[in-house]
């Protein structure tokens, strides 16, 4: 086994389980405080790469770029809530599957009508187009570097927010009892609005930084939202904390699964069989975690207090 | 059963679909039938989907992928008998039973898991499960991986039937279609059916007169998972090709549609709601309207996409609530 590509890949893992954490940690919040499917989760990471792209373009700088795209994707968050989901929360799971599935299919045509149907790249700066040698002989990109820092700091401050301010009070409560904290005159609308809001800065947030690694393109927020999901369910729906280790978790397990499998494989099976079987099985591997965890906990690995019966 | 205005709208539209072949040959135009047709299977698949959704309230969100195991066990015969001259492959009743018994086994296995969970777990990992089957398909490369398998020859059917005949497939799918109807008819009124239907209504209910949901909810779950395999063996033999997308979630979610369209819980719901997805996306296509050198035919989802939110919103019942109404349960 070479150690370099285990060390390399591990932090491959880290990155894309960062990069989903900051994804699940708004659909999370989204789940567990107002009890709303938001299928649409994606549509806001996919515009979060595009305004970065465009914004990047009109800047000329890739942090400028970034700074400008937060702010507007928090906007366009709150306009969604506002206009359609928020008298969507009364409704059962099928209303809010089927008309969160609509603003998909209306996020990727508008996104199609906007900026046409080829794909866009953002450019990065030299200090993050360029390779560290974090440990001697293994080159790694700066700016995947760049990404496990910056998802570390946010799931930090996410955590002080949640843990420590008067705003993370509610939203925990809100996540225990959303018609309690109603009854002691919390204003739940507010609430939800900015948490909406949130939760599209954090995807925005990631489809920013998975732009330049990805390609910008139409729909790149559906296969991601579909891992999201994964991630919410394994880690229990409403928990921030769950929806870390769940995270990092499937991060790890999907990409040096991918890339060590073959070889794990080989040890059992002929080497024709081995790199046939590979693919299919390792991109199973996380569905399969999946099933299990719901299998043994039906309510995911950390579910909110007050919500496991 | 007395006759009302509902039943005898039900009954032309199912007349006027009997004689679709014969009105296109009228035409002139034979790409109608082949439509249609693909409206009926998937107004067979959402029928079954409605079992669970709209007689059950189990929402799955995977039901696409009973219809690509159907369709694959046709497409791998197919292959293998041109590739490898195992003849007895194309057999379409060896294949007709392994897409029926492989949809059964994996709507079983798939069920009983996801049944233990509820609400939106339940939705995710039916989704989960259903991307795990597209993803072991494009994984696969010696069935075409993401491009999928052109299927060379139909189904065989030993001369009882030649699908090859384009009207003889259209009558073997609307006959289907028929039985499927009439199928949900017998069990949704049937004891069993009660017991799905109250499981919904109040599961806390249906415990405490002594019934234990979960085992009915699995036979539901893989009743309709067969349903939907055999639409997938129909499928297979309609489109001569079958691929991956066929399972992807985003299919399973037109199914939904489909049958929120049509209205649930009502029998012929989803039969309406599949011709109104398809005509919609027809229609709405070939819009022509033409803005700012912008032809809006072409981006058609900008405007299926907030009307789906708006039909959500204010048309909960689809197109059943339209009709007018019957004996409850017709």
């Amino acid at each position: 086994m070479n150690w370099l590509l285990l060390l390399e890949q591990i932090l491959n893992g880290f990155q894309l389980g960062l990069l989903l954490f900051l994804l699940a940690a708004g659909l999370t919040l989204v789940f567990g405080i107002m009890d709303m499917v938001n299928l649409a989760h994606g549509s806001l990471y996919m515009m979060g790469a595009y305004f970065c792209a465009t914004f990047t373009g009109w800047t000329g700088s890739f942090l400028l770029g970034a700074l400008l795209t937060l702010p507007t994707v928090f906007l366009l968050g709150v306009i969604v809530e506002v206009i359609a989901l928020r008298t969507l929360y009364a409704r059962d799971h099928l209303d809010q599957v089927m008309a969160t599935f609509g603003l998909i299919l209306f996020f990727n045509e508008a996104t199609r009508l906007i900026w046409g149907p080829i794909g866009l790249v953002i450019p990065l700066p030299d200090f993050l187009n360029q390779t560290v040698e974090i440990i001697p002989g293994a080159p790694y990109p700066a700016f995947r570097l760049a990404i496990i820092l910056v998802g570390f700091i946010v799931a930090g401050l996410l955590y002080f927010i949640v843990a420590r301010t008067k705003l993370g009070m509610l939203i925990r409560a809100g996540a225990s009892n959303r018609e309690m904290i109603g009854a002691l005159g919390v204003n739940i609308r507010l609430l939800f609005t900015l948490v909406f809001g949130l939760g599209a800065a954090l995807a925005g947030l990631a489809g920013l930084m998975a732009g330049p690694i990805l390609s910008v393109e139409i729909g790149m927020g559906e296969g991601i939202l579909i891992l999201t999901l994964v991630v919410i369910v394994i880690g229990g729906i409403g928990s921030i904390k769950g929806a870390f280790i769940a995270a990092i978790l499937i991060g790890l397990i999907d990409t040096v699964g991918r890339s060590f499998l073959p070889e794990i494989l080989n040890l059992v099976l002929p080497e024709a069989s081995a790199s046939t079987a590979a693919p299919a099985i390792s991109s199973m591997m996380i569905y399969l975690l999946m099933a299990l965890v719901l299998a043994i906990k039906p309510q995911g690995l950390f579910p909110p207090k007050g919500v496991g019966k | 059963m007395s006759i009302s205005i509902r039943h005898v709208i039900n009954v032309a539209l199912l007349v006027f679909l009997g004689i679709i072949p014969f009105l296109t040959d009228w035409i002139g135009d034979s790409f109608y039938t082949g439509l249609v047709a693909r409206i009926l299977i998937l107004a067979i698949a959402a029928l079954s989907l409605n079992l669970l959704i709209g007689y059950g309230g189990m929402v799955s969100f995977g039901h696409a992928a009973y219809i690509g195991v159907g369709a694959y066990v046709v497409g791998i015969g197919a292959f293998h008998a041109f590739e490898d001259g195992i003849d007895w492959m194309l057999n379409g009743y060896a294949q007709l039973v392994a897409a029926l018994l492989g949809s059964a086994i994996i709507a079983l296995i798939i069920g009983a898991i996801s049944l233990r969970t509820r609400g939106v777990y339940f939705i995710m990992i039916t989704m989960a499960f259903s991307q795990m089957l597209y993803f072991s398909a494009v994984g696969v490369e010696a069935y075409g991986a993401d491009d999928g398998l052109s299927i060379y020859s139909r189904s065989d059917m030993l001369g009882l039937i030649d699908l090859n005949d384009e009207k003889s497939l259209y009558y073997l799918i609307f006959v289907s279609l028929l039985i499927v109807l009439y199928l949900m008819h017998r069990l949704v009124n049937s004891p069993f059916g009660n017991v799905i239907r109250g499981t919904k209504s109040n599961e806390a209910r249906m415990r405490a007169i002594g019934f234990s949901p979960y085992k009915y909810r699995l036979t539901a779950f893989v009743i309709a998972g067969t349903i939907a395999g055999y639409a997938g063996f129909l499928m297979a033999n309609l489109s001569d090709f079958v691929s991956p997308d066929m399972m992807h979630w985003t299919r399973s979610g037109d199914l939904i549609i489909m049958i929120v369209l049509g209205g649930m819980a009502s029998l012929f719901g989803p039969l309406y709601g599949a011709l109104a997805f398809l005509m919609l996306e027809e229609l709405l296509s070939s819009i022509p309207l033409t803005i700012g050198g912008l032809h809006v035919g072409e981006y058609w989802q900008l405007i299926f996409g907030p009307l789906l939110i708006l039909i959500v919103l204010f048309a909960r019942n689809g197109i059943d609530s339209f009709l007018p109404q019957a004996r409850k349960g017709s």
